[in-house]
């Protein structure tokens, strides 16, 4: 089921009554989720990701725009209309219900022609235990469960009315690492082979890059860029873009074009072939450095950290934005002769190029 | 699927069921706001009718157009309104007073000291917890009786004094605080007694608060103990006053001045409930049922 | 190990010593009151021991009409109670506007002084030569006729009773109920509503079970406290209940001990005992109920 959202807004009355007026949490959206993959919600806190996950899911409807799923207009549709499952951040389960009784809950509230006989409950619910591998539990009640289960039952419990649309809440935020990484994975598999469109929100990119078909990002509202991860990455639309996603964050330098080469302070480090001349913000993603003795690029030295399958080297340069850069660069790189100053060259599909005023990506020529 | 016109209409349904219930929901709030306040604006109301005014109404009116306060003059002067008054002060600040000294000691010594027998006694505590007032009062009637306490302030309140209820819950407070404040406040060479004050208190300030008001709410109002143990009006409290001046004072059916009195006794409650009613709320909903 | 042992038990003394005279002591004294025959607070003398005080009691029509008064009163007014505050808290719940103003409104009658507003109640039901009173106003208004609330007829004066101890303990009930309500977490609403469930539904399967604890502690405490009801109905209808026929079982206790017909400690005694076991009864019957039912 493909999900389109068109012009979808949401202003909350201000909740300081002094100040009055509105916030808009979500400001006319508009694009498409493809049938059956698996979107990656992403921002930071506060950008309006949750209400946008809310409004596809029915809890809260928007101020203007519309919602379709496949062709149908369910914009007006409350959700146990819309052929939604939902994981809540909290998981949500009932604390006073089993397991079972918890995966049941959704099957016992159809009506009508929808309505089934307790086996077929019974035997919906068995398989959507067993899709999430919890069905040793089903007698249990959550709160003798670790955080990981309760996961997989909030999940069960949203698959078992096989719904049309999946939406999962910061999915993993309740977790500690390594069941982050194992979650992910498991969320992944669920999703390939029951291949149910899939949206899901979260903080954290990394987590949405891994496991994602598509991300979104957004920020404060507004909606940033939609793609795969990589393309994202690659090709991020802005300077938010390029700034929210990649750990460790891109380097951001003012730098200035003239005839057709890129200058950081004094040093003309790159080609930069078909913009006019202007001040720009320049990126440059931590592994696009290479050590190079004759490198255009003239850094401070400050520290050189080993991590065993690269190393960074932490510098400063003038027209840096921060204190310190980052630069990664692989562990066998001689690192051991430097002293007080590095140099390095850019690879040029590293850098990105911003607008001093509209902060949007600059196309530029490398060679 | 259900088409567009289904769609509006069963949101329209929705919406109007929605607003049916938000009707319904404030209907029956504000009846039972009117239940709860019509008996203090009737109270009101009669103390300002004069006494002739009042008797005339043989259908009562529900406002006045002459209000009056000989009614409040009448109360202080006719009857000794101000004594019980009075009294009902002294017994209420002594007994919260020594309540709190006795209950923040015994916590104390429950929660943070370790001796011989801590357990034992303080299982004796929890299952005293139980016994209900009207078991142990029958004794505690004679004791006075024969003590000669009959008839004074520390007849009143010595029964009072303890509360095992709130011994616990301010033990379970002191629990709280980090045992290694303490072990911190002993290095630093701080006595028990002065970490108990300066630590201690200061920390569960607001459980302290919460038993303070529920034993000031409960002195004030209490009537059983001072009616068995006072028959003279000059150790009368409040409640017993209440019930005096309804069945000797004022000649029987002044009941303008009645409300006079039942007015004066009930606003010091309220207005302390009016200036501190978030506390007094919380402190309620974390640990007491009315009376004790 | 235990050198502060000594120091521990000066902060407990005052405690302790309360505690002793008059809770400890007085309750191994009154068993022994209510099984000392014909005890005479005079000479402080007595014939013998054995159980005569708890038949004198049981036999009591004071006392059986005290019994009579209790349990009605407490059959109707905990259900009542109870029930009537469940759906005002759902509907302070359910709003948001004006929340805190009714919230504070209902909590009023937990600190005023039940003697003083009884006798409010009372004369708002009662009827005199010179009125009939107010409530009698809204009845004969609706075309009902006169009724004499306080001295009239049993099931009437049985009304005003139950009527003022709803209104007395309804603040209470209603403060638990909202905060239980409130706490109660959103997402399990949500959850629900997702699910498909209707209204009724997510309160039968999601509200009640969640609130069910505190249901169940408040229909426990309104037992106790309604068993214990005394000073409500000398608030309406004046210290001399017998001659009222509105005593309760604690007020008989009390007439055996004081007052005109006082005296009589060994009988207030064994009333008291009585009324102990009545309530250990029926508290221990209402504690298996809510385990039973929050198990399964």
């Amino acid at each position: 089921m493909k999900i389109v959202l068109e012009h979808l807004t949401k202003r909350y009355p201000n909740r300081n009554k002094k100040i009055g007026g509105f916030v808009v949490a979500v400001d006319d959206f508009n694009f498409e989720i493809p049938d059956g993959q698996l979107i990656g919600l992403l921002g930071p806190s506060g950008c309006g990701k949750s209400t946008t996950l809310n409004m596809i899911c029915g809890l809260e409807t928007p101020t203007e725009g519309k919602i379709y799923f496949g062709d149908d207009d369910v914009t007006e549709l409350p959700p146990e209309k819309r052929g939604v499952g939902m994981v809540f951040q909290s998981y949500a389960l009932y604390p006073h219900l089993t397991v079972r009784q918890n995966i049941m809950f959704p099957l016992e509230n159809l009506k009508g022609a929808q309505k089934l006989t307790k086996e077929e409950m019974e035997r919906r619910a068995q398989e959507a235990a067993e899709m999430v591998q919890i069905e040793r539990l089903m007698d249990n009640k959550p709160s003798e469960m670790s955080g990981g289960q309760q996961q997989r039952v909030a999940i069960a419990r949203a698959l078992v009315k096989r719904p049309r649309v999946l939406l999962l809440d910061e999915p993993l935020s309740n977790l500690d690492a390594r069941l982050r990484l194992q979650t992910r994975e498991e969320i992944r598999r669920i999703q390939q082979e029951t291949k149910i469109t899939t949206v899901f929100v979260t903080h954290d990119q990394e987590e949405a890059m891994s496991i994602s078909d598509m991300i979104v990002v957004m920020s404060a509202g507004v909606f940033q860029q939609m793609g795969k991860p990589q393309d994202v990455y690659d090709h991020p639309k802005n300077l938010f873009v390029a700034k929210f996603l990649g750990t460790p964050a891109i380097n951001v330098f003012d730098g200035t074009i003239r005839d057709g080469k890129l200058y950081l302070g004094d040093d003309a480090v790159m080609n930069a072939g078909g913009v006019e001349d202007q001040d720009v913000y320049v990126g440059i993603r931590p592994e696009g450095f290479i050590l190079d003795d004759d490198g255009p690029m003239h850094c401070g030295l400050n520290r050189v950290e080993v991590m065993g399958r690269d190393t960074t080297v932490v510098s400063t340069h003038p027209s840096a934005q921060s204190d310190m850069i980052r630069v990664i660069i692989p562990s066998e790189s001689r690192t051991a002769a430097l002293e007080n100053t590095v140099n390095f060259s850019l690879k040029p599909f590293k850098v990105h190029l911003f607008d001093k005023e509209t902060e949007e990506a600059i196309p530029f020529l490398s060679e | 699927m259900t088409t567009m016109n289904e769609i509006q209409q069963a949101k329209k349904s929705a919406e109007r069921s929605q607003r049916i219930r938000t009707v319904i929901t404030y209907t029956l709030l504000v009846l039972w706001g009117l239940i709860v306040l019509f008996p203090f604006y009737w109270m009101i109301l009669t103390s300002l009718k004069s006494y002739s005014a009042y008797n005339s109404e043989y259908i009562p009116k529900l406002y006045t157009t002459a209000p009056t306060f000989q009614n409040y003059a009448d109360a202080f002067t006719a009857v000794p309104l101000a004594r019980y008054f009075g009294n009902t002060i002294i017994f209420t600040l002594i007994t919260t007073i020594l309540m709190l000294v006795v209950t923040i000691l015994a916590a104390f010594a429950f929660s943070r000291l370790e001796f011989k027998g801590k357990n034992l006694v303080f299982t004796m505590f929890l299952a005293l917890m139980m016994i209900p007032n009207e078991l142990v009062i029958i004794t505690n009637f004679v004791t006075i009786t024969n003590a000669g306490l009959r008839n004074t302030f520390a007849g009143l309140i010595l029964p009072s004094v303890a509360s095992i209820f709130y011994i616990y819950l301010l033990k379970e407070n002191f629990e709280q605080i980090p045992e290694e404040l303490y072990k911190a406040a002993k290095v630093d060479g701080t006595s028990d007694l002065k970490y108990l004050l300066k630590v201690m208190i200061p920390i569960c300030q607001p459980t302290i608060v919460t038993i303070t008001i529920l034993k000031v709410i409960e002195c004030w109002n209490s009537y059983v103990w001072p009616r068995l143990i006072t028959d003279d009006a000059m150790y009368f409290l409040v409640s017993n006053g209440i019930q005096e001046i309804r069945e000797n004072g004022f000649g029987r059916e002044n009941i303008p001045a009645m409300m006079a009195a039942v007015v004066v006794i009930s606003v010091p409650l309220i207005i302390l409930f009016l200036i501190f009613h978030k506390k007094i709320m919380a402190g309620v909903s974390r640990g007491g049922t009315k009376g004790a | 190990m235990y050198k502060n042992s000594a120091k521990a038990w000066l902060y407990l003394l005052p405690a302790l010593i309360f505690l002793s005279v008059f809770m400890i002591y007085p309750l191994f004294d009154v068993m022994i009151y209510s099984v000392e025959e014909g005890y005479n607070s005079a000479s402080q003398t007595y014939f013998g021991v054995g159980a005569y005080n708890y038949r004198y009691v049981l036999r009591d029509p004071y006392f059986l009409q005290a019994v009579k008064n209790t349990f009605i009163l407490v059959i109707i007014t905990v259900p009542v109670s109870t029930g009537v505050a469940l759906l005002i808290s759902l509907g302070l719940n359910s709003i948001q506007k004006l929340r805190d103003l009714f919230q504070t409104i209902f909590f009023l009658p937990y600190v005023t002084n039940t003697l003083a507003v009884g006798l409010v109640f009372m004369i708002l039901f009662k009827k005199t030569p010179y009125s009939d009173g107010f409530i009698n106003l809204i009845i004969n208004a609706f075309g009902g006729s006169t009724i004499d609330f306080i001295e009239g007829p049993y099931w009437a004066k049985m009304f005003v009773m139950c009527f003022y101890t709803v209104w007395v303990v309804m603040p209470f009930k209603i403060l638990i109920l909202t905060s239980a309500l409130a706490s109660v977490d959103k997402d399990l609403y949500k959850a629900a509503k997702v699910d498909g469930a209707t209204s009724f539904r997510i309160f039968r399967k999601i509200t009640l079970p969640m609130i069910s604890p505190m249901i169940f502690y408040l229909i426990i405490t309104g037992f106790i406290g309604a068993f214990k009801a005394y000073s409500d109905e000398v608030a309406i209808f004046g210290t001399n209940l017998n001659a009222a026929g509105m005593n309760t079982i604690v007020g008989y206790v009390y007439d055996m001990l004081y007052g005109d017909s006082g005296g009589y400690p060994s009988y207030a005694s064994a009333a008291a005992l009585i009324l102990f076991a009545i309530v250990l009864t029926i508290t221990c019957i209402n504690l298996l109920a809510s385990r039973k039912t929050t198990i399964s």
